[in-house]
């Protein structure tokens, strides 16, 4: 049997159990399991109730189970709500002893979580020096009684297993908004100008911690995009980040990008809709509103990850692309994927560079070329004229019918190529059983509980990276042999079967879940054995 | 001129297109960027042959705070209206001076909107009668000098746009300036506002007082102080990011 734990623990808000199951997936990272966290919280500071569900596993699973082995749980509730996911033979740690024990040693309430961790480790048979040791690297503040706190609740505790080591070697944990920033990064990210909003901010938070961009917080959604295309107007690679409703106030700017031919790059986390929606829940409900933003005949590239380690290399392909085509890129992301914790392993995205002007001659800033795709120069180098409206080749604003036609047709020459870059591109992956004649089709966060309930059931899943241009040709070479399509996605409408419907390609069945959280294999193998 | 230009015959940004060929004149082709709104006056960017972006209806101040935050040797000017900077993106126009964002903002105020033909905005005199307003607005008007010194812009300047030369010298200290700077310009529009005579009748060179501020709200009809009014050196946005 494949060694597979899930760990639910939860508290108030403010209690810590979000930091409790990061240190809890540390631990098991470090005796070399596959780790994921998902963490469910609620739109509030104080109060409430949070939980973290840790998956610990021999193989590599990119979702957490519904069923849980353990639940440490800070408060009652936790128990009250949690306890019919318990497995058979599972165990409830309350919160109770670690309360006492920090009482007892005078620590801070919050420390109940520390004491938490330290009795589920010991009846786990973790050794005290490597618990120790992942304490004193995760805790900022008040070390000596944390520690102090730890070693009593440990020595007290009855170890009832002794849990296996896998391997040495612990590969970095990141959340998917860590490894958007640190992918855009690698790809040359000079400025990052954002407003805050649930679940993208924490991209403006680690971003604002490296240093390694000039990071800005803008008055609103509005003025981010804009600067961003100011930036890079002025050679920068930018990029900014929101969710839905932000994302809906940048949508005029988005066509100025592609008119202008401003290279930028637009993370877009969706959020339960519509509106305020559910905050701080997961939904993929913006995929036809994304790849439909902004007003006007345009294309931009979409692309959407699955799990850490791709959002890490399309944030930097689209970066990359932006720069090549010069025109708006979006990476829709989801709550699910944003603040989720993978285990992190791929690191190779370099910055390619853009086409530039060869300082010969009057700079033509859209200068008419086969491909759509005039050289940049920037302000400071030489006259650069850029603009909202339609224009003539050196930027001066046109009303003139031909010349509309003459720089329309150079956009849509571009957006041929950049249709022609996506077919060339991994745009499509494939998992599971390739000779099934039945395929799951999905995008984005989904892809963990589909591709993990695919492998059980024997299924083929085709994941679709990359929702503008669309990959119909890939897509298509996928679908060769199945019988039997079935879309899963996260929302109520079944948009990607609405796009691929566009193309020609019908979906037989959908599975649809919008109650705003995330689909785990358990309910997803019921749901696809009723088809 | 590399095309027609498109402006009403006798508008008052002609002046305003003058003073901002002597300025850029002295500041050095090759350093400045033009960024500008959606209106007459920002068409002002076709008129100049310098580096220019012309960014979206009250879009053109964060458009210029991301030029500047990616290259602070260039020296950014915004052309906009007081529709553009007052109406659709005043929020932009207080933060940017909040931050003293180094850049300078020019407004073409002709006290309405002209290119959409003729609509109230939010320094037009109450009583106003446009074709959104046919009876007269009914809402007061701002005093975006007032407006500014609130928001902590660190240099705040009123000129009118027949006075070639002093507006010149105006917009060359403005740009000069470390920090945010904000140049007012009183621009008659002689197809729907014709505020000519009113101004002429009004308006004086003050020296740097800021008490001026206050002198005329743009309901009164006292004397109009022309000048930089006020000016103060601190750390800008881009020192300290």
């Amino acid at each position: 049997m494949k060694k597979d734990y899930s760990i639910l623990v939860g508290g108030q808000a403010g209690q810590g159990s979000r930091k409790a199951g990061l240190i809890i997936a540390k631990i098991f990272n470090r005796m070399g399991y596959n780790v994921f966290i998902h963490d469910d919280y609620q739109s509030l500071i104080k109060g409430g109730h949070n939980f973290s569900q840790i998956r610990a596993s021999q193989e590599e699973y990119l979702t957490h189970r519904k069923k849980a082995d353990f639940i440490l749980a800070l408060d009652n509730k936790t128990i009250e709500k949690h306890k019919t996911i318990l497995n058979k033979d599972g165990i409830i740690i309350s919160g109770e002893r670690s309360c006492e024990i920090v009482k007892e040693l005078n620590g801070s309430r919050i420390m109940g979580n520390i004491a938490m961790i330290a009795i589920f480790s010991k009846m786990i048979g973790i050794d005290w020096k490597m618990l120790s040791n992942v304490f004193k690297k995760e805790i900022s503040r008040d070390i000596e009684k944390n520690l102090e706190i730890a070693k009593k609740a440990y020595d007290e505790t009855k170890e009832l297993f002794k849990i296996e080591k896998l391997k040495d070697k612990a590969n970095p944990l990141l959340t998917g908004n860590e490894a958007i920033a640190l992918g855009a990064i690698d790809a040359g990210l000079d400025i990052y100008s954002a407003y805050p909003m649930t679940p993208a901010t924490s991209i403006l938070h680690y971003l604002a911690e490296k240093r390694k961009t000039i990071t800005s917080q803008a008055e609103n959604e509005i003025s981010a995009i804009h600067s961003i295309i100011g930036s890079a107007y002025a050679g920068k690679r930018s990029m900014t980040g929101t969710s839905g409703g932000g994302f809906a106030l940048m949508t005029e700017a988005i066509s100025f990008a592609s008119i202008a031919e401003v290279p930028i790059l637009i993370v877009n986390s969706q959020r339960a809709g519509p509106a305020s929606g559910v905050p701080t829940y997961s939904a993929q409900s913006d995929l036809l509103f994304t790849i439909n933003a902004g007003h006007g005949d345009i294309t931009r590239f979409v692309a959407s990850p699955g799990d850490a380690n791709e959002a890490y290399s399309l944030s930097g392909k689209l970066l990359n692309l932006a720069w090549k085509y010069q025109t708006p890129a979006i990476l829709l992301a989801d709550k699910e994927l944003s603040e989720s914790t993978y285990e992190f392993y791929s690191k190779k995205n370099k910055k390619e560079n853009e086409l530039l002007w060869n300082k010969k001659g009057e700079y033509q800033r859209y200068k008419i070329t086969k491909n759509g795709i005039s050289p940049l120069a920037y302000p400071g180098q030489t006259i650069v004229k850029s603009t909202s409206y339609e224009h003539d080749e050196l930027g001066y604003t046109t009303e003139d019918g031909d010349l509309v036609v003459a720089m329309q047709d150079k956009r849509l020459r571009k957006f041929k190529e950049m249709e022609r870059e996506v077919d060339k591109i991994e745009a499509v992956k494939v998992y599971g059983n390739k000779n099934s004649d039945k395929a799951i089709i999905c995008w984005g966060s989904t892809k963990g509980a589909v591709k993990e309930t695919a492998e059980i059931l024997g299924l083929k899943v085709i994941q679709v990276l990359f929702l503008q241009p669309l990959p119909t040709k890939q897509i298509k070479k996928h679908l060769k042999g199945i019988n039997k399509l079935i879309s899963v996605e996260c929302n109520s409408t079944g948009q990607l079967s609405i796009l691929l419907s566009q193309y020609g390609i019908k979906v037989d069945k959908q599975i649809l879940k919008y109650d705003a959280r995330p689909f785990t294999p358990e309910d997803l193998e019921i749901k696809l054995k009723k088809l | 001129m590399k095309i027609e230009n498109t402006w009403c015959p006798g508008c008052g940004n002609f002046g305003i297109l003058e003073s901002m060929k002597r300025a850029i004149k002295e500041l050095g082709q090759n350093n400045v960027v033009l960024v500008s709104d959606i209106g007459c006056n920002s068409k002002i960017v076709d008129y100049l042959n310098v580096s220019s972006i012309n960014s979206l209806h009250g879009r053109p101040i964060p458009t210029a705070s991301g030029i500047k935050m990616a290259n602070p040797k260039l020296k950014v000017i915004v052309s906009t209206g007081d529709g553009g900077s007052l109406n659709e993106g005043i929020s932009h126009l207080i933060h940017a001076a909040k931050k003293n964002t180094d850049i300078t903002v020019i407004m073409h105020n002709n006290r309405l909107f002209a290119l959409t033909t003729g609509q109230y905005t939010a320094v037009s005199p109450k009583g106003f009668k446009g074709k959104s307003t046919p009876y007269g607005s009914i809402e007061e008007p701002l005093n975006p000098l007032e407006l500014m010194k609130v928001s902590k812009a660190s240099f705040i300047s009123r000129t009118y746009s027949t006075k070639i030369d002093y507006t010149k010298d105006m917009i060359v200290e403005a740009v000069n300036h470390k920090g945010f700077s904000f140049v007012e310009i009183l621009q008659p529009c002689p197809s729907f506002f014709d505020t000519f005579k009113f101004y002429n009748e009004r308006v004086y060179e003050a020296p740097r007082d800021e008490k001026l501020i206050n002198e005329w709200d743009y309901i009164n009809e006292s004397k109009i102080p022309l000048g930089v009014f006020y000016k103060e050196e601190r750390p800008t946005y881009e020192d300290e990011i």
